[in-house]
């Protein structure tokens, strides 16, 4: 079972090739130069051929693939995809996910925070695009990865901050760490280590938001649940076995594939029977759609859809982002395998570089208001840190409560009678 | 097929009957005879239309009627949006039920055997034991995972292992084992109303036998706390402790030992964890011998924990050491004469209490 760690030593391989696939078109095999999955167009060249195949093999009512990209294909844009408002919220957003993961590399480095921690710099587009359509009530399930898709949600950054310091005014009071963010304020409900783990926890919670309007008859819920994991989770077997439940029951949720093309050092090439993972939707009976995960605007407008589409109670969707993260899966790995070519293409597609050339060429913002926000955040990460830095360790009590909700498992003391009933009970009975 | 259904009705009625209604009494002058299958199907009917958040999820509970028959009658009664119908995707299905436990449902996952258990155990413990204590309190999991545990009868070493200690060393977890139907009753109704993950571990061959419960047992409120074990029987002598089918088996051979002059007493510990160990230790200060007695493997066992608390906090009490009686540290056989000697038989709890109590036994079954 993966879990979160990098292993120290592996042989490095050069970033190439394996054997195309035996019934489609041979996959335009990706050499260093050229851009892997590159871009939206690439992909209806290559699905077009294998339309048909498609077109056999699923039902009538399911799209396929190549039906939903086209559509979300970007033509020249006679009007605006956003608003002053809602670009400068994006880009605030973006730049609070990026700087507060440049602190918590930092920080780890001069000691402060421990442990496992993996950061989620360049896929800044993919938790703004879709977290930021959301409503308070809906939820968010993540992995490891999760510091921004909390940030994004709402979380305050100084309690995410806290929570890496591992103190007790941490939005987990310490409890949980840097892979286990919870918060039942803002509804996100995990932080993951296993890989794969939230995906049927998401699928819970859409069946909750389904089960509380057809039984329970609150007539207005309509919550969507969004869960996010990497391209590695798709090998998995829970992950199938949800696309499976949630097309069957219907239920409101949207899986969001980050595919960032490596797991850890495992490239999604490598593991991968067929690497194009939004074909995977239609198989289960939903829509699968490719985005450019670099591209918050793209992955904004198939967000709105897929959500929109989870809310009037359709069903679920598949959404495969193709993005990348610029630093290694964890602060602990060398990250040596993949080709510093690659790394480059990407860091030219930047999210926030490009979300900032978008603003500033279509004049919805100038390069004052936006280097003003990048001050507020550099403020706003500080003050975390200074709280971080200044909150109190959680005291020694702590560690036994919140075992259970209903302390009465704790069972009985010494003296027959139920712990909890104990006057002294939160200030820890056993010896510690 | 009205007939039928009437009968249906007649016979779930029969339990929320209070007992101030004569009809019962005219049945009967002692107390009512339910099976265990009867005694878990209506605490789950009972609970069920008590609080509609509850549901049934698992394999085959739907129109199967459960694949040990466990929930007859339910989706007629509730639909099948509250008895679900899985496909076969434990992982899957369990991490949903937890999800939706997250949001306040409660749901009551049911395994087909606790071994299928192992597919879905990442959310078990994982995301369910774990989840209120690393998120500090924020969100509790008041779920409850049930289904047959331990030994069959020739079901071969995939389908037969003993779920008991895994669970029950896993903190955030709450294992409940019933014996009897006053047991299964009372303890999945204690689990379904109780806000944190419940494992419930019942045992599939007394879902057919039948025990006499009193009314209050019938009642659409009994419930039994969680954390408490009881003294089934009495003794001066040694002390068995045992859960689920084996207190069958340590009643049995208490019969026998008391025509030795052995009194035992047996302790039916239906928690496992939390476990009562402040009546365990009890007992033994009062007979100073202890045996216990369990289905699983031995090593890491519930017996193993128990020796462990009996030394911990009772042993100048201790007169003979402790005795483990536990299934054959072997996966189950197939052979019917083999799976015999691979599970704990009444002679071995008979021979051990002896022994305990220094009288000379030959120390292994005689073929």
């Amino acid at each position: 079972m993966a879990t979160a760690f990098s292993a120290p030593k592996f042989a490095a391989q050069p970033f190439t090739t394996i054997s195309p696939t035996s019934q489609h078109k041979p996959l335009k095999i990706p050499t260093a130069a050229s851009p892997f999955l590159g871009s939206t167009r690439k992909l209806l060249r290559l699905s077009s051929s294998s339309q048909l195949n498609l077109r056999r093999r699923s039902s009538g009512s399911v799209f396929a693939v190549s039906d939903v990209v086209k559509e979300k294909k970007p033509t020249p844009i006679p009007s605006l995809l956003i608003t002053k408002e809602e670009g400068l919220e994006l880009y605030e957003d973006m730049v609070l996910g990026r700087s507060f993961e440049d602190m918590c590399a930092q920080m780890y480095y001069r000691g402060k925070m421990f442990g496992f921690v993996h950061l989620y710099n360049g896929q800044e587009a993919v938790s703004t695009g879709f977290i930021k359509l959301l409503k308070q009530q809906d939820s968010v399930v993540s992995t490891y990865r999760d510091h921004v898709h909390a940030l994004s949600k709402g979380v305050p950054a100084r309690a995410v901050m806290s929570e890496l310091f591992g103190k007790t005014t941490g939005c987990c009071r310490g409890q949980g760490g840097s892979m286990h963010m919870f918060s039942s304020e803002h509804n996100l409900i995990g932080g993951f280590a296993f890989i794969g783990e939230g995906i049927p926890v998401a699928t819970g919670a859409a069946f909750t938001s389904k089960y509380k309007r057809e039984v329970l008859k609150e007539a207005d819920c309509d919550h969507v649940t969004l869960a996010f994991f990497g391209d590695g989770t798709c090998n998995n077997g829970q992950f199938f076995e949800c696309l499976n439940m949630a097309a069957l029951w219907k239920l409101p949720i949207v899986f969001v594939v980050e595919n960032n093309l490596w797991a850890i050092g495992m490239s999604h090439l490598r593991a991968t029977s067929d690497p194009q993972i939004y074909k995977k939707g239609p198989a289960f009976g939903m829509p699968g759609v490719h985005v450019d995960g670099m591209d918050v605007l793209k992955v904004r407008e198939v967000a709105k859809e897929a959500i929109a589409r989870a809310r009037r109670g359709e069903g679920p969707t598949l959404v495969e982002c193709e993005t990348y993260r610029f630093r290694g899966h964890s602060l602990a790995d060398p990250d040596e395998l993949r080709d510093p070519t690659e790394k480059a293409h990407y860091a030219a597609r930047d999210p926030i570089t490009a979300l900032k050339k978008y603003l500033i060429e279509n004049n919805l913002s100038g390069e004052a208001e936006l280097k003003a926000i990048d001050k507020k955040i550099d403020e706003l990460l500080e003050d975390a840190v200074e709280f971080a830095d200044e909150s109190p360790l959680p005291p020694r009590s702590q560690l036994l409560e919140n075992v259970f909700a209903d302390p009465k498992g704790f069972g009985i003391g010494p003296d027959g009678r139920y712990r909890c009933e104990d006057p002294k009970f939160t200030q820890g009975t056993a010896h510690v | 097929m009205l007939a039928t259904a009437s009968q249906r009705i007649l016979g779930q009625s029969f339990q929320n009957i209070r007992p101030a209604v004569s009809v019962l009494r005219s049945y009967s002058s002692a107390a009512k005879q339910i099976t265990v299958r009867d005694a878990l199907n209506s605490a789950l009917d009972e609970e069920m239309s008590a609080d509609p958040k509850v549901f049934l999820m698992g394999e085959e509970v739907g129109e199967y009627q459960g694949a040990y028959k466990i929930t007859k009658g339910l989706l007629e009664k509730y639909g099948p949006e509250r008895v679900l119908d899985t496909p076969i995707t434990e992982a899957g299905f369990t991490g949903i039920g937890v999800g939706a436990a997250y949001y306040g449902l409660k749901p009551v996952v049911e395994f087909m055997t606790f071994n299928f258990s192992m597919q879905a155990i990442d959310h078990i413990i994982n995301s369910a034991a774990k989840s209120n204590y690393m998120s500090a309190g924020q969100i509790s999991v008041p779920i409850v995972f049930r289904g047959p545990n331990g030994a069959a009868a020739g079901v071969g070493a995939q389908h037969s292992q003993c779920y008991a200690s895994w669970y029950a060393s896993c903190p955030g977890l709450k294992v409940l084992s019933p014996y009897n139907s006053e047991d299964a009753r009372g303890l999945l109704k204690a689990a379904i109303r109780d806000p944190d993950p419940v494992v419930f571990l019942e045992n599939e061959l007394l879902y057919g036998e039948s025990f006499s419960v009193s009314d209050e047992v019938l009642d659409s409120s009994f419930c039994l706390p969680i954390g408490k074990a009881k003294i089934e029987r009495e003794g001066k002598d040694v002390t068995i402790t045992a859960f689920s089918k084996m207190v069958g088996y340590a009643l049995k051979a208490a019969e026998m030992l008391e025509k030795d002059g052995i009194y035992a007493e047996v302790i039916n510990l239906r928690s496992i964890r939390p476990l009562d160990r402040s009546t365990i230790n009890a007992s033994v200060r009062k007979t100073n011998r202890l045996i216990t007695v369990e289905e699983g493997f031995p090593q890491h066992g519930v017996g193993a924990e128990i020796c462990a608390s009996v030394v911990e906090e009772s042993f100048a009490y201790l007169d003979a050491p402790v005795e483990r009686i536990a299934g054959a540290d072997v996966p189950m056989p197939y052979a019917a004469n083999l799976e015999r000697l691979a599970v704990p038989q009444i002679e071995d709890i008979v021979r051990a209490a002896k022994r305990a109590c220094y009288r000379s036994v030959p120390l292994a079954a005689t073929a």
